[in-house]
């Protein structure tokens, strides 16, 4: 399979893949790891007429305590997410969501950035990034912002993303007491459903809660009424599991298709629910 | 065009490409590297997999111009001179293959494992597989082949 013709570009800074954007007025599209754009070029969904690599702009890519915060650049791959010293000290929930997605050879090229422009509905890091209530940073020639995770994800394959933006990266709060649990696709290995839970415990009992979901419905959004329905219970599996009752009952607008049947993905996202609220407490 | 410069299992290649050109194709076409195989063509099936820059890729989901400037290890540079490398003697010894075609993807993706997990456990290896698809072999021997070479074989 053979996309479309197309010009190709490496951008050597953040400032001249906007520059390039701008330039070709919305014929062109960045390139990062290219592990959802070129499969849908090779299909021709996707014909654009300029590709900007944005892969190896110095500083684009890596890891760093910032403060109080953590930063992962856009152009990271999943790989050294998934094998980073400091995530899986600070933050081990951000790295075994890396470790879950795809394959090593999809995790070798994938970035964060890329996945989050991209937003399948099955993808991993965006259940992971509303439970760290991360903001996600965007530049564009209007200057750079800041957008909550939250609003990010706005619908299927849509995100709080201008045309000539580029995403720079994430940050967010370190959370030890944080979990991500999939149940895998057999075949692409993309979520049915996802599940991240980061929780804070004091004096044995949970105090706050944030939830992620993914591979559900549109979009990945948060579980506000099973965050509700957390604080002030035990902080224990048992405890945890009745307080939840059945949280994929009142999910809405639940996907129904080849891979599962909407009452299967109910059902899976309760189950899963409860096992990463489970294992998010085993990190207490 | 675009003019790319690769360096291929230890040789430099310059050449102009159309950017739409596959890396799979430019190593199987125009260099004649015909180890490299394209199996589903939809990033599934692992295949077409590479190493470039040391790391394993799917060769039919990278552009040419993307490996620009890189280093890629395809099947036909594993062995120096007549010594096949530890994962090419250990599909020979432990039968790892039936049609082959699946072989020289999952020999690289082994490589890229061993690399980072000299003496993987078994469920390791098949993780580390995850990206290859065998149509043949029921995996068990591929698995048997790779702890041959890693030396955990009992
Ligand atoms: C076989 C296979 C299995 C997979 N399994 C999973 C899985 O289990 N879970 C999962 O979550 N994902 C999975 N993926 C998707 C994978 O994670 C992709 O790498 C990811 O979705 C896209 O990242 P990329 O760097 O490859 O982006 P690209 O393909 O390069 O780009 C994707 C889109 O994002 C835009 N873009 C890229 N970078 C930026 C940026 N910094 N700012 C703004 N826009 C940008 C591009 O213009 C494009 O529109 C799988 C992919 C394959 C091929
Ligand atoms: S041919 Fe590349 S993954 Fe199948
Ligand atoms: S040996 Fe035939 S596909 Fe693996």
């Amino acid at each position: 399979m053979i996309p479309s013709a197309f010009d190709y570009a490496r951008a050597t800074s953040v400032e001249d893949a906007v520059a390039k954007l701008a330039e070709a007025g919305g014929a062109a599209k960045l390139l990062a790891g290219g592990h959802s754009l070129v499969p849908m070029m090779k299909l021709r969904l996707n014909e654009p007429s300029t590709l900007i690599d944005i892969a190896r702009i110095p500083g684009l890519s890596g890891i760093r305590a910032d403060g109080d915060a953590i930063e992962v650049g856009a152009a990271t791959v999943h790989h050294e997410v998934a094998t980073s010293d400091l995530l899986a000290e600070q933050c081990p929930a951000l790295a075994e969501t890396a470790a879950a997605i795809g394959d090593p050879q999809v995790r070798n090229r994938g970035t964060l950035g890329g996945s989050l422009a991209h937003a399948d509905p099955a993808a991993d890091y965006p259940a992971v990034l509303l439970a760290l209530d991360a903001s996600v940073q965007l530049q564009g020639a209007n200057g750079t912002r800041s957008v909550n995770a939250s609003n990010f994800f706005q619908g299927l394959f849509t995100v709080d993303l201008g045309a000539d933006e580029i995403i720079t990266g994430i940050r967010f709060a370190p959370a030890k007491v944080a979990a991500y649990a999939k149940l895998y696709q057999r075949a692409s290995r993309f979520a049915i459903v996802g599940v991240a839970a980061a929780l804070e415990v004091t004096d044995g009992k949970i105090s706050s809660a944030r939830l992620g979901l993914t591979g559900a419905s549109t979009h990945a959004t948060r579980m506000s009424a099973s965050e509700a329905a957390l604080v002030g219970t035990d902080a224990t599996a048992e405890a945890t599991a009745e307080a939840l009752g059945d949280p994929g009952a009142g999910i809405e607008d639940v996907n129904d298709d080849l891979h599962a049947s909407e009452g299967y993905r109910r059902a899976m996202v309760s189950v899963f629910t409860r096992r990463a609220v489970a294992a998010a407490l085993a990190r207490a | 065009m675009a003019k790319v410069t690769i360096t291929v299992n230890g040789k430099t290649r310059a050449a102009e490409v159309e950017p739409r050109m596959l890396l799979v194709h430019f190593l199987r076409e125009q260099l004649n590297l015909t180890g490299t195989h394209v199996g589903c063509d939809t990033s599934q099936c692992g295949a077409c997999t590479v190493l470039i820059d040391g790391r394993s890729a799917k060769s039919c989901t990278v552009f040419a111009v993307q490996a620009d400037g890189s280093e890629v290890t395809t099947i036909e540079g594993l062995a120096v001179a007549d010594e096949l490398h530890p994962l090419q003697n250990g599909f020979w010894e432990e039968h790892g293959l039936q049609c082959g075609y699946c072989t020289p993807g999952m020999i690289m993706s082994a490589a890229n494992l061993l690399q980072d997990n000299p003496s993987p456990s078994e469920e390791e290896i098949r993780h580390g597989l995850d990206g290859n698809l065998c149509r043949c072999t029921g995996y068990q021997h591929i698995v048997n082949a790779v702890q041959h070479a890693a030396g955990t074989k009992e």
